[in-house]
């Protein structure tokens, strides 16, 4: 096979990556901006990190980042657990009663425009709080059933993909060998799919840490996110703190993503050599 | 496997019902502000009401209709838009060097990682009246006065097709990846164009990845929020907007279910597709 490309498809390549990095880095420069009006370079004044101590004294700002931080962390382990169940069930029994109904639950979350599947949930918590008096009032539990409930979609897609591809000669050996369902799957099938289950447990994370529409919609008084404050500051123009949010955001999640990939690409020959 | 069907039935199947039901009753000024559909009517009898209203505001204001018609043209041409964009470099990057195909995926995914609301942010300062285009274009003398960008429909367009660019590549990478090169090769020795033997080859070839990705670009950017809200301007006709606009500001509860059911029975045929391009995709890769 040989790798040449044609100029064409180059120039292609680089004008959609500078497509979808400029803005990024925009935000990345402009944090350093020591001016109010965010996109005026003040060169007298810059680079500072004046915004820096601003966004970590900004009560408002960490409260938010407190109460997401815990939605998603309980979401991306619950997320995790049913979105393995899921995956698992639709990857090793071809044949069962509802598979096509579990297949296009798992498929529709992927697609549903968030403001429907927002307002469903809105009013399923009303209507259940009417019959049963539960959830009393909306917050942080009624936010995660939500988060939960298209974050598993995600988990059960990567899941099941990873499951899909790999060899059931080894859980039959082992089961041929005497051993139990229970001590297959926690000893053969569980570290095969670890990866999946890691990056699944850090694609639910940053779903809920990122969203807003569905917060907004089954969110209470005093419980609200930080993509919800930062949207309502947003909506009233440029500050330059978002922009430090958006530098530390970037830092940790690309910090994390080359970590994960360089672990996996590691693992992936190991299992190679073996 | 229970736990996980019980759990989508309870939370995503039930309530589409609950909004269908909601979307019949009357508004009231109560909390919450609907009234119930079934009423004790006398001793022994159970009366239903089924309010027509709602629908009937959706098909006669031209607010609703216009709205939906202006959603599905924009969801339309951004999609197109980032096939353009998209093809070509799925492409590039499915036919280079393995290690360079692994830094270019990475660097596909990363902004799928950041946050989209934070992306968007990012386009209100390159594209407001003092911002980053405007300074550079006014600083290298091409224009005179500031072009007004921020708060169209161009705004909008740039934002869809920027959010989500990457979720068109990713699909059709997978889909490209697994191609059989050695068609193209076998072509052109056989005195195919180049050209000719990607419309005739690899486009055919790849028709399920463009499927699957265009259907998650389309499927979402019809119901789209944020995007129109933020860099729409006010003039942004876009369903999504009109469905939150009527729950959040106008309290018209019944209304806005309204919305999300027509909204949900023109989506579902598209998702119907996808699921079965999906199917069709996986049953090949066996």
């Amino acid at each position: 096979m040989n790798y040449r490309s044609s100029f064409f498809i180059l120039t292609c390549i680089a004008f959609g990556f500078a497509f979808l990095y400029i803005p990024i880095l925009s935000m990345v420069v402009f944090s350093f901006n020591a001016s109010k009006l965010v996109t005026v370079w003040d060169s007298a004044h810059s680079p500072t990190l004046k915004w820096y101590y601003a966004l970590l004294n900004n009560e408002e700002i960490l409260d938010a980042a407190w109460i997401s931080l815990k939605v998603a962390v309980i979401n991306a382990t619950g997320s995790v657990i049913l979105g393995v169940l899921a995956g698992f069930g639709l990857a090793r029994f071809r044949q069962f009663r509802g598979r096509f109904t579990l297949n296009a639950m798992t498929t529709a979350p992927l697609v549903m425009p968030e403001v429907i599947t927002g307002l469903s949930l809105l009013l399923l918590f009303v209507a259940l709080e009417q019959l049963i008096g539960w959830p009393a009032g909306r917050g942080i539990t009624t936010m995660t059933i939500g988060h939960m409930t298209f974050s598993m979609a995600y988990v059960t897609v990567i899941v099941n993909s990873r499951l899909a591809s790999f060899d059931t000669a080894l859980e039959e050996a082992a089961m041929d060998l005497g051993a139990r369902p229970f001590k297959i799957f926690f000893v053969i099938t569980l570290p095969i799919i670890f990866p999946a289950i890691l990056s699944g447990w850090l694609l639910a994370f940053t779903l809920s840490w990122d969203d807003l529409v569905i917060s907004s919609f089954t969110s209470g008084p005093g419980s609200s996110t930080l993509p919800m404050v930062v949207f309502s500051k947003v909506r009233l123009g440029v500050s330059p703190e978002i922009n430090v949010l958006a530098t530390i955001t970037l830092a940790v999640v690309s910090t994390m993503i080359v970590a994960v990939s360089v672990w996996m690409a590691r693992r992936a020959k190991l299992d190679q050599a073996a | 496997m229970a736990l996980p069907y019980l759990w989508l039935l309870l939370f995503f199947v039930v309530p589409f019902i609950i909004v269908l039901k909601i979307s019949f009753s009357d508004i009231d000024l109560a909390i919450p502000p609907y009234k119930p559909l079934l009423e004790w009517a006398g001793k022994h009898s159970l009366a239903i009401k089924l309010n027509f209203d709602n629908y009937a505001l959706l098909f006669t204001d031209s607010l609703y209709l216009h709205a939906f018609a202006n959603s599905i043209k924009v969801a339309f041409l951004s999609t197109l838009m980032c096939l353009v964009i998209g093809y070509p470099m799925a492409y590039g990057i499915a036919r280079a060097k393995p290690a360079t195909r692994n830094v270019l995926l990475l660097l596909v995914i990363l902004p799928f990682w950041t946050s989209l609301l934070l992306r968007v942010y990012a386009w209100i300062g390159l594209l407001k009246a003092n911002g980053v285009i405007n300074n550079v274009l006014l600083s290298l003398g091409i224009i005179h006065e500031p072009l007004t960008m921020l708060y169209t429909p161009f705004a909008m367009y740039v934002g869809i097709v920027y959010s989500y660019l990457p979720f068109l590549i990713l699909p059709l990478y997978a889909n490209l990846e697994k191609m059989d090169w050695q068609l193209l090769e076998a072509a052109e020795d056989l005195g195919c164009r180049p050209w000719q033997a990607f419309y005739k080859i690899t486009l055919p070839l790849s028709r399920n990845g463009i499927l699957a990705g265009s259907m998650l670009v389309f499927i979402p950017a019809v119901g789209e929020f944020v995007i129109p809200a933020l860099l729409g301007g006010p003039n942004a006709l876009m369903i999504g907007r009109v469905l939150w606009d009527e729950f959040f500001s106008n309290r018209a509860w019944p209304v806005a279910s309204a919305v999300a059911i027509l909204l949900l029975i023109l989506l579902v045929p598209f998702m119907m597709w996808y699921q079965s391009v999906q199917a069709r995709e996986s049953a090949g890769a066996r």
